[in-house]
């Protein structure tokens, strides 16, 4: 077996916005940077097996789960945590501030990643049905199981107002009114 | 020699140069999901990693010759899900990636890397196997094209050898008439691996009978199972009157499936067979334009 040479490789990333030079082992991950050696503690580790969406992250935009992502990965790329949201004088995007109007968290500790999560489906989906937020969100669990406010404020961040039905537990229950389309019968215009 | 921890090559000549410099102990990254998992759960050495990520063009879906498809090792399952060429030409392909795990995992996750894992509990190899896929990989004395089915050898292994790589999977088209669909058992949440699944294909000719038939499951054995017995049962019969019940006694006689948090083997066995039976009728069933795909249904 040849030797391993020295361990460290060297990536240069940004991280919402702020230039990085790091070495780093070849099976380190990615949240293990952001917390440890970058002190952004806003993404969380919860399952630690790609599974709860705690560690939410955005990679040139698009969602990845940074306690699966080496961070070798990203050499080059730019990275927006929860903490890169916000605008420069402080200002909370519309999806956190959706979040606090709805009332989108109990416990907190799932809501960096769902906010992360719900940011990046309206970057791709700008104004998604009930439907499409429930599936997007699949992959960010809260344990308090307070979801019904996570939907609500994803659908009021995308601009879809007011509130929404809580879902018959049998399909057939639907409302007499006709539905049009997917998911618009849970809907107040 | 020294080998490098790390070794980012742009060419896959050049990354098998790595895989032999590294004597067998090296390991491939290309999304990073399942080696990162099996590397911390102690089931890798800490052997050096050769990174696919900038070999150019391994991420490309290509149209093929005849109406098939070749999909790049590192193009990502949800690039393969929302792919128009994809949906256009194998839109049963594309609707069951997008079952697996969930949007933030598709992301990240690569076909190739899917199937190099070997994990018998995933969606792509049922769907696949059906479909006739084709594996290409490239080796020390060049590439070569291996029928997907025979590229599962066990549990996480597969006939690569450790200087080997999957370079490319391609989807041939399918014959005017056929029904193809996947089911996925999911009792406890929508992004689980299944307790069982089961694809199936139905080449129906004009006059109704079954020309053709392939039966796959996973989530029932040390890798995807495919059922010939099965299948030699179904061609030849009449839509109308598919022989599902012996359908299904060859698939439980080719089928192992262990005990596990989702479900006991006689749970999994009993839940193989609804699932089979389910799928068959539902394909029976469908009377759709030739060559459209069912939907990829859960429970």
């Amino acid at each position: 077996v040849a030797p391993a040479a020295e361990p460290g490789v060297g990536i240069r990333l940004t991280v919402n916005g702020v230039g990085h030079d790091i070495v780093v082992a070849p099976d380190r991950v990615l949240l293990d940077v952001l917390r440890d050696d970058l002190g952004l503690v806003g993404t969380k580790e919860g399952c630690a097996v790609g599974v709860c969406g705690l560690c939410s992250i955005l990679v040139d935009g698009v969602l990845l789960t940074a306690c699966l992502l080496p961070a070798v990965k990203v050499d080059g790329r730019a990275v927006t945590t929860i903490e890169g949201l916000a605008g420069p004088d402080g200002a909370l995007s519309p999806v956190q501030a959706a979040f606090i109007d709805h009332g989108g968290f109990q416990c907190g500790i799932c809501t960096p990643g769902q906010v992360v999560a719900a940011t990046a489906l309206l970057a791709e989906t700008p104004e998604p049905d009930e439907d499409e937020v429930r599936e997007w969100m699949t992959g960010n669990l809260c344990r308090c199981t307070g979801y019904y406010g996570i939907v609500q404020a994803v659908l009021a961040a995308a601009g879809r107002n007011g509130p929404i039905a809580i879902r018959p537990p049998i399909e057939e229950a639907a409302p007499a009114t006709p539905a049009t389309d997917r998911g618009s019968a849970t809907h107040q215009p | 020699v020294t080998v490098a921890a790390y070794a980012r090559p742009t060419t896959i000549e050049e990354a098998i140069r790595e895989l032999v410099a590294a004597d067998g102990e090296a390991h491939l990254l290309a999304g990073g999901t399942s080696l990162t998992l099996l590397r911390r759960q102690g089931f890798l050495g800490d052997g050096p990693v050769v990174d696919l990520g900038r070999v150019a063009g391994l991420d490309r879906i290509e149209p093929a010759p005849g109406g098939g498809l070749a999909i790049g090792a590192t193009a990502t399952l949800r690039a393969i899900e929302t792919s128009a060429l994809v949906r256009e030409r194998a839109p049963v392909l594309a609707e069951t990636i997008g079952r697996v795990a969930t949007v933030r995992i598709r992301n990240q996750a690569t076909l190739g890397g899917n199937l190099a894992h070997a994990d018998p509990a995933q969606d792509p190899p049922p769907i696949l196997l059906v479909l006739d896929a084709e594996a290409e990989v490239a080796g020390v004395t060049g590439t070569r094209r291996v029928s997907l089915d025979g590229f599962f050898v066990d549990v996480f292994e597969t006939i690569l050898g450790p200087t080997d790589i999957l370079v490319r999977i391609h989807v041939p088209s399918l014959p005017p008439g056929s029904r193809i669909g996947y089911e996925k058992f999911l009792p406890r949440t929508a992004d689980d691996y299944a307790t069982v699944s089961v694809a199936a294909r139905l080449d129906v000719a004009a006059d109704r009978t079954v020309a053709g038939a392939r039966l796959a499951l996973g989530s029932v054995a040390a890798t995807p199972v495919r059922v010939p017995a099965a299948e030699a049962l179904l061609e030849g019969a009449r839509l109308a009157d598919l022989p599902v019940e012996a359908v299904v006694a060859a698939v439980l006689d080719a089928i192992d499936p262990i005990g596990d948090v989702r479900g006991s083997v006689e749970y999994k066995r009993a839940m193989a067979a609804v699932w089979t039976g389910r799928l068959l009728r539902r394909l029976a069933r469908a009377d759709g334009p030739a060559n459209a795909s069912s939907e990829a249904t859960g429970q």
